[in-house]
């Protein structure tokens, strides 16, 4: 067993390291207060390849393995959460559901410009009164000749007013035996007529992003752009969650990290009772908690990502990774606040920020609740995993980096 | 056009660098490429997509070197070459060493340099160089060259302004910030960089023995602690604030 990440991965980790620190550090308090998205970044990522990350190079991808693209999401939420935000829905959302997925003509036609960043993709599967009971979705889709006519709305949409297409899941058969067999998913154009959008503002964090809604009016979609099968819609997006919530997980990994870093540096430099208060030991107590959380959200984030590249399923491990980490970032980022005392509650110190930012992860991408229920089914032996008709393909050096 | 650029693996900039037991030593904070090597690695690159060829990364140092060459080469050096050199190096000899090894590549037209290293920072090797090969240097070049009909015309970053300069190739050059921000490595050149062989010369492939040192460290410190004390003067107005004030610096013997 070897626990050490290889040059590659070091040269990866560092690359988006510097693009986050030197292009989006300087500036994101600025774009947070204005509660918009830094109109460079998109196109930026896009450019460094970063939005195609674990894509084949067949398919317009940087042809990485998937432990890179966890190693890249945990440096882009060291600086900010909505720079991963782009990654858990650009990539993990759309981009590798149609990888997973995607018939090899729906992988030329939509995946090789989203994996290139020409186009940018979201995943829309959050109705306004459906999140966590996922199988009771409202959205319709009715299948007309040689168009499926799609109607509903979706809520809590990252990037919803910055993508081009939308991994979508709508229900087909209102008469489903189980709700949940009941669903199908389509790759959506959001150019398309029918389809209104807009930003949702106020939020309590994630504000330097992009979360809107997207409405389905009589939306016509080609028959050929359904993902799967009909009824394959449930599994279709449980699947996208495997792969936006590796995202998640290894983003508030890089939450913890800075939380920590600043703590740190924060408590070496602060002095009370006349001394730095990392002397005081309940300071101590926060910083070995953090340190460690750190550690351990690291772990499970790269197990996760070395089942993929293996080709394991790893639906448990995720969703542990993503429930462990986002709980610690939420608790690392809250203990940051309280170490920076008065100056933490103020934007004059990143703590605040991030942890107006983490909280959104422990709701979002399965809230914790689901992931402690997942979890228990595993244990209790009342949940297995059954093969998949299509399984994320397995990381291959050969095939991925290989030209078309 | 056949380019070198000659790198450094130096500690992280974020490294805390102390003595410890009269070593130099910055703990386990990781090794990098010299922060300015990266511009001249981008100088080189954009000399090669304007005017052809390629560029070769040129080290002196042991295995942990690596990490600096991998990132040149994974920023688009085609190749790379790492000289294993005497451990008690200064620049002279460091110097010396590269030189030879510019000839043994053989045809090479341009040096690039980074400004200085960050852990020495004598900022000497690059003229070093150019003495020993009998090359002009370019030092602190604020732009990229612009080279027609092997005369090169480059800017020179001084305190008093820019100079415009003009030599003939071979030649050396050294770079700072001014001639904008080094590109990222890309992934296919992680890919290709992670993968790639470097091959690895002695001093005896370059025909060199016995290499002295003109400088040596025969101790080193860590700067002495600045004791600081803060007073807060407090007074009725800020008349009389002032006027405790410039006492206390006369007494003080500030003024």
């Amino acid at each position: 067993m070897d626990f050490n990440l290889s040059e590659e991965h070091r040269m990866v980790q560092k690359m988006v390291h510097d693009f986050a620190q030197r292009e989006v550090a300087p500036i994101i308090k600025e774009w947070d207060r204005k509660q918009d998205m830094a109109p460079f970044i998109l196109p930026r990522m896009g450019e460094l390849g970063i939005l195609g990350i674990c894509i084949p190079v067949r398919y317009g991808g940087a042809g990485m393995d998937y432990v890179s693209l966890g190693l890249a999401c945990e440096e882009l939420e060291a600086v900010d959460t909505t720079l991963r935000v782009v990654m858990s829905v650009h990539t993990g959302l759309c981009s590798m559901t149609l990888l997973q997925w995607g018939s090899e003509e729906q992988k030329q036609k939509f995946l090789v410009p989203l994996a290139k960043g020409e186009k940018i993709g979201c995943g829309a599967f959050t109705e306004p009164g459906a999140g966590s009971d996922f199988a009771h979705i409202r959205g319709s889709a009715r299948r007309e000749g040689d168009y499926y006519i799609l109607n509903g709305e979706k809520m809590w949409i990252s990037l919803a007013n910055k993508a081009d297409y939308a991994m979508v899941t709508m229900r087909t058969n209102p008469n489903a035996e189980k709700a949940s067999r009941g669903l199908t998913s389509f790759i959506v154009d959001l150019h398309s007529p029918g389809v209104t959008r807009g930003d949702i503002h106020g939020k309590l964090g994630v504000r330097a992003g992009s979360t809107g809604w997207i409405h389905f009016q009589d939306v016509r979609v080609p028959a050929e752009n359904r993902i799967g099968e009909e009824g394959e819609g449930f599994k279709i997006t449980m699947s996208a969650f495997d792969n936006g919530r590796y995202t998640v997980a290894a983003g508030a990994t890089g939450l913890i990290r800075a939380a920590l870093e600043e703590s740190v540096k924060y408590a070496r430099e602060r002095q009370a009772f006349g001394s730095p208060i990392a002397q005081h030991q309940l300071i101590q107590a926060k910083i070995a908690r953090m340190a460690v959380d750190y550690e351990a959200a690291r772990l499970l984030y790269l197990q996760a990502g070395w089942m993929k590249n293996a080709g394991s399923r790893n639906t448990r491990q995720t969703s542990a990774a993503k429930w462990f980490a986002t709980d610690a970032s939420f608790e690392a980022a809250s203990e940051a606040v309280q170490i920076h005392g008065g100056y933490g509650f103020s934007d004059e110190y990143n703590v605040e920020r991030y942890l107006r930012n983490s909280k959104g992860a422990v709701i979002y991408e399965g809230s914790n609740e689901i992931q402690r229920l997942i979890q228990a089914s595993y244990a209790l032996g009342w949940r297995t995993d059954k093969p998949l008709r299509r399984e994320l393909p397995p990381y291959d050096p050969d095939f991925w980096q290989e030209e078309a | 056009m056949n380019i070198v650029v000659c790198v450094k693996q130096v500690p992280d900039t974020a490294a805390q660098v102390v003595v410890e037991n009269g070593q130099v030593t910055w703990g386990d904070a990781p090794l990098v490429i010299n922060p300015w090597d990266e511009f001249a690695v981008e100088a080189a690159l954009q000399l090669a997509k304007e005017h052809g060829g390629s560029v070769t990364v040129l080290t002196m140092g042991d295995e942990s070197a690596k990490e600096a060459i991998k990132h040149a080469l994974a920023m688009g050096c085609k190749q790379a070459v790492r000289i294993e050199g005497p451990a008690d190096a200064d620049t002279l000899v460091t110097a010396q060493v590269l030189a030879a090894a510019i000839q043994k590549i053989g045809d090479v037209d341009l040096v690039t340099f980074g400004r200085q290293a960050i852990d020495g920072d004598n900022g000497v090797t690059p003229a070093m160089v150019g003495r020993f090969l009998g090359w002009p240097v370019f030092s602190l070049s604020a732009t990229i060259p612009e080279i027609a009909d092997g005369v090169v015309t480059v800017q020179r970053a001084t305190e008093e302004g820019r100079q415009v300069v003009e030599g003939k190739l071979p030649a050396i050059f050294s770079f700072g910030k001014d001639i904008g921000e080094p590109r990222y490595p890309s992934f296919m050149g992680i890919r290709k960089a992670s993968r790639a062989k470097v091959p690895v010369w002695t001093l005896d492939d370059l025909g060199l023995s016995a290499l002295l040192p003109a400088v040596s460290w025969p101790e080193v410190m860590n700067p002495p602690k600045r004791e600081i004390t803060t007073e807060i003067i407090e007074g009725d107005s800020p008349a009389d604030i002032a006027e405790k004030l410039a006492d206390k610096i006369m007494a003080e013997k500030v003024l």
